[in-house]
């Protein structure tokens, strides 16, 4: 007797999957829900601590602007531009040789691959608070976290930019002889150019974000006024800041969105 | 017409805009290293300190490892709770800025929501919770919520609005109802999508939850913080190697969860 064959949309081992996967997920809300520690009385507390906030800030400290906030944030755009250029400059030797197409040793790519991983798992702030002990609280500590946390993304996307290049132009330049150097001005950055103007506007975009709270651990920018102004219970300093920290993430966006239709 | 002459007929014209560019950019660079006091000596100094500060940080002291699991834990449930609470929330309001399915009137307050989540840095977010609800993991949960929300609805938005309006129509000629069309036409056709975008998102917010602790919103960050407070560097090593082989263990996960779907 042959069987009927009926339609599945998923074989066995796929439904285990999925379903390992659902149960996992359920597991990890449930148990979160039942340990986490939440006051209940901050909740109920917490209607009329916003209105109070929101009394606080109003009316918008605007005097405070040219006096305390546009230093600090053109410190930040500073912090947020140099350090993705020199994310940049330290991230493309080593997405080189986590390329597997580029760097032909398997332990080099391995190697490379966990210098991302450990750059990006360390958040910004916590890079932050290494180069603040190191070099002091300032701009350039502040730079610095940028880069280094800002390596993980653009290395990890450029070297698949780079593992996607077509192997035709680069077979060409190898069998004429080229240097590596001429392989990789004339090979390959062609090809992965639009990829990495993209990469570069996105992690910007980013890092303009990110400079405005490097300041709570010290790092120089806007975040260190805010970080004043809340200490001190200006609220309505603070707002002036918020205020201005939101327009210029908002015209960074425009910006980056605009450049990027332009270029790619 | 006159021959082609000079620089035309070359077959690399120079782009004098983009050397222009360039040319503005170096400057503007040096500009900027001089505005933030960049100077090689502080840097050497710097490097100096960096030596000392290397050696104190090894060997990394897991001594007090009962006060690190207790922080990591608690960045979990944040992370975990709020990637869950961000997906409750984004998803309806995804579906209600798809401009393929929803009128105007619809679109534009769920996706000026997003952005609103959006344009704010997690730890600022994190403060006004932390005034809002007070110290401890419930202004985290918030916080990354908030930020789930913008990132995953933006994406998901996207997602719908790529999807084959066929399907969509054919469930609407049978006379089904709204919810029956976004069960059987549009669900199915993102579905895959989605699980890579939460998978994503659920990332980010490990990397994000043992952050916020550092203005108070609870998790490994505010204990990372007080141990840099009293240069505790050698607890310092040991909480933030924790932290890299969670968020990789987190990486891995994901993967596969990635995988399982299909992604």
């Amino acid at each position: 007797m042959n069987a009927v064959r009926t339609w599945e949309r998923f074989s066995l081992g796929e439904r285990m999957a999925r379903f390992t996967v659902y149960f996992g997920v359920v597991a990890a809300i449930v148990a979160s829900l039942q340990t986490v520690e939440v006051i209940p009385e901050f909740i109920t507390d917490a209607p009329e601590q916003v209105g109070d906030m929101l009394r606080r800030m109003w009316p918008i400290a605007w005097g405070f602007y040219p006096e305390g906030v546009q230093e600090p944030l053109l410190e930040s755009l500073h912090i947020a531009t140099l350090g993705t250029v020199l994310a940049v400059l330290m991230a493309v030797p080593v997405a080189f040789l986590a390329a597997r197409n580029v760097t032909r040793f398997a332990w080099l790519n391995h190697a490379a691959k966990l210098v991302l991983v450990s750059a990006r798992s360390v958040n910004t702030l916590i890079w932050a608070l290494f180069f603040v002990a190191v070099f002091g609280p300032g701009a350039l500590a502040g730079m610095l976290a940028i880069a280094f946390h800002s390596i993980g993304f653009t290395g990890k996307l450029l070297g698949e930019a780079l593992e996607e290049a077509n192997r035709g132009s680069i077979e060409a330049l190898e069998a004429s002889g080229a240097p590596w150097l001429a392989i990789a001005i004339k090979g390959y950055w062609p090809q992965v150019r639009p990829a990495f103007w993209g990469i570069v506007l996105f992690r910007w975009d980013i890092n303009v974000r990110e400079s405005a709270v490097l300041g709570f651990v010290g790092a120089g920018g806007v975040g260190m006024a805010l970080d004043t102004a809340l200490n001190l219970f200006q609220w309505e300093r603070a707002a002036m800041i918020l205020v201005a920290i939101f327009i210029v993430v908002l015209i960074a966006e425009i910006a980056t969105t605009q450049l990027r239709k332009r270029i790619l | 017409m006159a021959a082609r002459t000079g620089s035309s007929s070359r077959a690399f014209p120079p782009n004098w805009a983009a050397r222009a560019a360039w040319l503005a950019f170096v400057v503007y660079f040096f500009y900027a290293a001089s505005h933030l006091e960049l100077t090689p000596a502080r840097f050497m100094a710097g490097l100096e300190h960096g030596g000392k500060f290397v050696t104190r940080l090894f060997p990394p002291d897991f001594h007090r490892w009962q006060l690190l699991a207790k922080g990591m834990i608690e960045s979990l449930q944040i992370a975990v709770l709020a990637s869950a609470l961000g997906v409750l929330i984004s998803a309806p309001l995804a579906l209600c800025a798809a401009r393929n399915l929803m009128p105007a009137w619809a679109t534009w307050p769920a996706r000026a929501v997003m952005v609103l989540c959006r344009s704010f840095h997690p730890v600022i977010v994190a403060i006004l919770f932390v005034k809002a609800v007070g110290f401890g993991a419930l202004a985290g949960i918030l916080a990354l919520t908030v930020a789930s929300v913008g990132f995953l609805g933006k994406l998901m938005t996207e997602a719908i609005e790529e999807i084959s309006l066929k399907q969509v129509e054919a469930v609407r000629a049978t006379g089904a109802p709204f919810m029956s069309v976004v069960t059987y036409a549009v669900v199915p056709q993102v579905f895959s999508r989605f699980v890579g975008f939460v998978s994503y998102e659920t990332d980010a917010n490990l990397r994000n939850s043992t952050m916020v602790g550092i203005v108070g919103a609870g998790g490994i960050g505010g204990t990372l913080f007080s141990a840099f407070q009293r240069f505790d560097y050698d607890f310092v090593c040991a909480i933030v190697l924790t932290i890299i082989a969670l968020i990789m263990i987190g990486e891995v996960l994901t993967a596969r969860v990635k995988k399982a779907f299909g992604v």
